[in-house]
């Protein structure tokens, strides 16, 4: 064992400085230990102590010493000039302090860096969401909670301390809203105006909110609620506390509220209030049939009725200039084959899957369903299709592992294709929803499926049509025209909405000859 | 009801960043948090956590026991014995640094230490009968922090030894500590030879006295300006104190001078004190403890009044949970180490010297010691990062203390359980590292945390102690 040392003279330097030098050159190939100190008699004591030093050496209090045992001059040499550098290093290394403030940790850290904040947008995952809410609620933020997983107990526990502190609470699993014109989680950039939404349905206010924009007719505010809250254990606290909100909202002169059918002690609740407003009200629980509209309150049973009486209460009676997308659609090649009877509905948005079924039982009857309105038609695979059947791949079910079907198509994709395999196979009816948060070019993903598609079938001289609907705005990143255009030039049949494009579906099957018998 | 239509929407972003992206690019303002889960991801009690955000119990029992922390004034009074001046400090008692711990689990340089303790009170004459002494519970241990003191490393007092007297004249309460005996082989690291136990009696029989005379000649002194300064001379009055010793002895030499000690006592003390850096510590920890304690025992406070460390266990106590240690294994310290040594030599962490990051001082004013901030990775920015980071997990600030580096901005002070959890930013201590056989002495110094656990322990019973 070689022990070797170096002597740099005039220097000081600190001596945690310096071991932090010796920790490094212990580091280095070869080098067994290593000391680099001042060489004060105190220090070449503890150098000498641990066998470092074996020569008489002559060096100052104010030089530094470093001293190495090492099987190999060479790596002694190489270490020598490391140290040089890095003490060099020491006094050369001048960045100025870091000013860049890393992000804050909590909500509480947020609020006290900036006092305007007044609003929490939640999407952690779900056993932790309810306390983050708590902790927004208690420093006086309103909050949005796109998590879901949320137990209903701290659903109402956290509802309640809204409405004790006079903040909104909007979810948990509240995918969209848009306040003060600002759209937050899944929403679409639409125009500012008359029109109040309260929704606990996401696609529903998104479609409700991107028709009445497309029309001209702007949103005051869109607030959501969570799928749960007209369940009967929340009691629809926040569809309550929102509609009250945009009663007493100077910018809103008519209001929307939007949901799967509640409990009817909650609708009742719900339809209650509105009554007592003094407000339009239109009511859109999805099928929910009320024979009770007024001049206050009027009863929508699909969400595009939802938009147009909306339109309607705005615009003093006069009807919303409809986009005849139909026309280019060339309904008169009714090329099926004797096979080919069934629509196959493959939707990303949860409310329109709802929809869809509810137009097609009134029309073709016995629909089959992954998440069914009737439980009688639950699919038996979810998997796999058969007859009339459509499915909402946005559920828990299809989207293990992956993402949702509005940011990631994979799993769209392979179920068009698997539809197009079967010869039973007439019509597929599809949703695009653009806007925040959805995929930057659904529509090109969407033209790839159909082609593959489309390639499928041709093998098997089979023609499947291909029906669909762009749910958003042309602010949207992902523009509603430039959409539309893209699905025109491929050949698929557009509508308006969900329930025009349904209902376009429906005609192309009936109006099939083949499969005019079947019915 | 809510009104949010007069406002402009400001939001703050937990969980997915694209969220917080496209309310930027819509252009709306919106911050996103650098959020974990809370608590370790224990969701019960990050759901406890949530109900004491903001709570009005706690903040208002927050602002008494801080009002109080920052109101204490300790000053130096003088020297004594230790019997005679701590509380409780009867027959053949010997106080460690840390949470109460038995004999038999104590770590090696705290063993070292106490039976190097019982020579030096007399009651064996060698380490072998001391030994047998402890084992057949012939002497009571306590800690120091149930005493009013707080010890450094191991922490160890016996009866006889000499203590610094702190009084704080604005609350009446004192704190106590044993004199600094310098670095190398020394008691509190549990070296425990014959030239140990040798000056620990010259301490007792000529430094004690001659510091004692000389602080009686000069009258009290404050401590709380002094500190201020050392931070202002490159101190962080943890694990640098040679501006703070170089100011004590400034104000030492003209009491001794004009006392009744001789030349020669005093030239040993002067040069006693000039040949360790470390002296002041032992006036900066206990006039800590003075401060925080009398911020200890308000009811529903969720402030820190004591990180303790006995060489097994890291301990805090919370001022609104009196009388309850909160405890986890205690870490290794991961810093930097003396030529021959490695973390492989080290002794968990140890000594009650974490009462100054308690207090808003050492690691928490990093930023005052640029000469020592290789301990946090290197350059002065880093310190500065550090300090700036501490206030987030803290109830307030100690104008008393700045940090020149940062503007003069006040050490972050008062550590809040609440925010340690919601954070999982840990408070940070300076610390040096033992050898974890006894007499070995020093063997690095670094930076380690306060381990989150401890932090999370606490949840549940302030949970309690406010939510009906």
């Amino acid at each position: 064992m070689l022990k070797k040392h170096m002597i740099l003279k005039n220097h000081y330097s600190d001596s945690v400085a310096l071991m932090r030098i010796a920790a490094d050159l212990e580091a280095l190939p070869g080098i067994l230990q290593a000391t680099v100190i001042m060489a004060t008699e105190a220090n070449l004591e503890r150098a000498r102590a641990i066998d470092l030093l074996d020569e008489l050496i002559e060096a100052q209090p104010n030089n530094i010493l470093i001293a190495v045992s090492t099987q190999d001059a060479n790596a002694a040499a190489a270490a020598f000039s490391e140290v040089e550098m890095q003490i060099k290093n020491l006094s050369s290394n001048k960045d100025l302090p870091t000013t860049i403030e890393p992000e804050a940790k909590s909500i509480l850290m947020s609020v006290e860096r900036n006092a305007e904040l007044n609003l929490a947008l939640i999407s952690c995952p779900g056993e932790y969401a309810g306390a983050e809410a708590k902790k927004a609620l208690n420093l006086g933020l309103n909050v949005m909670i796109f998590s879901d997983n949320v137990s209903v107990r701290e659903e109402v526990d956290i509802k309640n301390i809204g409405l004790d502190k006079d903040l909104l609470v909007m979810g948990p699993d509240c995918g969209t809203a848009i306040i003060n014109g600002l759209p937050l989680g899944f929403a679409n950039v639409v125009t500012d105006g008359p029109v109040g939404i309260v929704a606990a349905s996401g696609t529903g206010l998104q479609q409700v909110s991107s028709l009445l924009s497309q029309w001209g007719v702007g949103i005051s505010q869109a607030i959501g609620t969570g799928g749960r809250d007209l369940n009967a254990e929340v009691g629809g606290i926040s569809m309550i506390q929102g509609l009250n909100t945009l009663l007493e909202d100077n910018k809103t002169k008519v209001i929307v509220l939007i949901s799967k059918p509640p409990s009817n002690d909650v609708a009742e609740k719900v339809i209650n209030v509105a009554r007592a407003g003094s407000k339009p009200v239109i009511v859109c629980f999805l099928g929910w049939d009320d024979k009770r509209s007024d001049d206050l309150v009027q009863f929508a049973r699909v969400l595009d009725d939802a938009a147009e009486f909306a339109y309607v209460k705005v615009n003093n009676g006069n009807v919303p200039q409809r986009r005849n997308f139909e026309i280019n659609c060339g309904v008169e090649e009714f090329d099926h084959n004797k096979d080919q009877k069934y629509l196959r509905g493959i939707f990303s948005g949860g409310t329109f899957c709802y929809e869809t079924q509810l137009i097609l039982s009134d029309s073709l009857g016995p629909v089959w369903s992954s998440t069914p309105i009737d439980q009688a038609f639950r699919l038996k695979n979810s998997w796999i299709s058969q007859e009339h059947t459509v499915i909402d791949l946005g559920d828990d079910e299809f989207t293990q592992g992956r993402p949702h079907p509005m940011i990631d198509h994979r799993t769209r994709h392979e179920r068009i294709l698997q539809e197009a395999r079967d010869p039973e196979t007439a019509v597929i009816l599809f949703d695009v929803v653009i806007g925040y948060g959805s995929h930057a070019n659904p529509a090109a993903e969407i033209l790839t499926s159909i082609e593959g598609a489309r390639n499928i079938a041709a093998k098997e001289n089979r023609h499947i049509d291909f029906v669909g609907f762009v749910c958003g705005t042309d602010r949207d990143p992902q523009q509603f025209t430039r959409q539309i255009e893209m699905l025109k030039s491929a050949g698929v049949k557009l509508a308006e909405s969900n329930s025009k494009a349904t209902l376009l579906a429906v005609s192309l099957i009936k109006t099939n000859p083949v499969t005019k018998d079947y019915k | 009801m809510p009104d949010l239509s007069n406002k402009e929407l400001n939001i703050t972003n937990v969980g997915l960043r694209s969220f917080c992206e496209n309310i930027q690019s819509a252009g709306g303002s919106a911050t996103h948090l650098d959020w974990e889960p809370p608590a370790n991801g224990d969701s019960e009690i990050g759901s406890k956590l949530a109900d004491l955000v903001n709570h009005k119990k706690i903040e208002v029992a927050n602002d008494e026991a801080f009002g109080r922390y920052l109101a204490a004034n300790p000053v130096l009074a003088g020297v004594g014995m230790a019997c005679e001046n701590l509380p409780n400090m009867v027959g053949k008692t010997i106080l460690h640094a840390g949470a109460p711990v038995d004999w038999r689990d104590m770590c090696g340089p705290m063993k070292g230490s106490i039976l190097g303790a019982a020579i030096y009170e007399g009651w064996v004459d060698n380490l072998v009968d001391a030994e047998k002494m402890a084992d057949h519970g012939e002497i009571s241990f306590d800690s120091c922090h149930h005493h009013n003191a707080v010890g450094p490393m191991a922490g160890i007092i016996s009866p006889s030894m000499p203590v610094w007297i702190i009084n704080n004249t604005e609350h009446g309460n004192q704190a106590f500590t044993t004199l600094n005996e310098g670095l190398g082989k020394v008691l509190r690291f549990g070296a425990n030879s014959p030239d140990v136990i040798k000056r620990l009696k010259w301490m007792e029989e000529f430094l004690a006295p001659t510091l004692n005379s000389a602080i009686q000649k000069t009258g009290p002194i404050e401590l709380k300006p002094l500190i201020s300064q050392a931070l202002h001379m490159g101190d962080e009055v943890h694990n640098r104190n040679a501006a703070g010793s170089s100011l004590l002895i400034k104000k030492l030499v003209v009491g001794a001078l004009g006392s009744d000690s001789t030349q020669n006592e005093i030239k040993e003390m002067v040069s006693f004190i000039s040949g360790n850096d470390h002296f002041f510590l032992n006036l900066s920890m206990p006039s800590c403890k003075a401060m925080l304690d009398v911020a200890h025992g308000v009811p529903h406070s969720s402030m820190v009044t004591a990180m303790a460390r006995n060489g097994v266990e890291f301990a805090i106590r919370v001022s609104g949970l009196s009388g309850q240690w909160f405890t986890t294994p205690a870490p290794v310290v991961d810093g930097l180490y003396f030529p021959g040594y490695s973390m492989d030599d080290a002794a968990a962490d140890l000594g009650d010297s974490a009462i100054t990051e308690t207090s808003g001082l050492g690691g928490f004013a990093m930023a005052a010691s640029p000469a020592i901030t290789q301990f946090v990775g290197g350059s002065p920015a880093d310190a500065l990062l550090q300090s700036r980071n501490m206030r987030n997990i803290t109830i307030g600030t100690n104008s008393q203390f700045t940090l020149p580096a940062l503007d003069f901005a006040p050490t972050a002070a008062g550590i809040d359980v609440r925010k340690v959890v919601d954070t999982n930013i840990l408070p940070v201590v300076n610390t040096g590292i033992a050898h974890k056989e006894a007499g070995v002495g020093q063997i690095g110094a670094g930076i380690t945390s306060a381990p989150l656990d401890v932090f999370v322990q606490t949840i549940t019973p302030l949970h309690k102690s406010v939510i009906y």
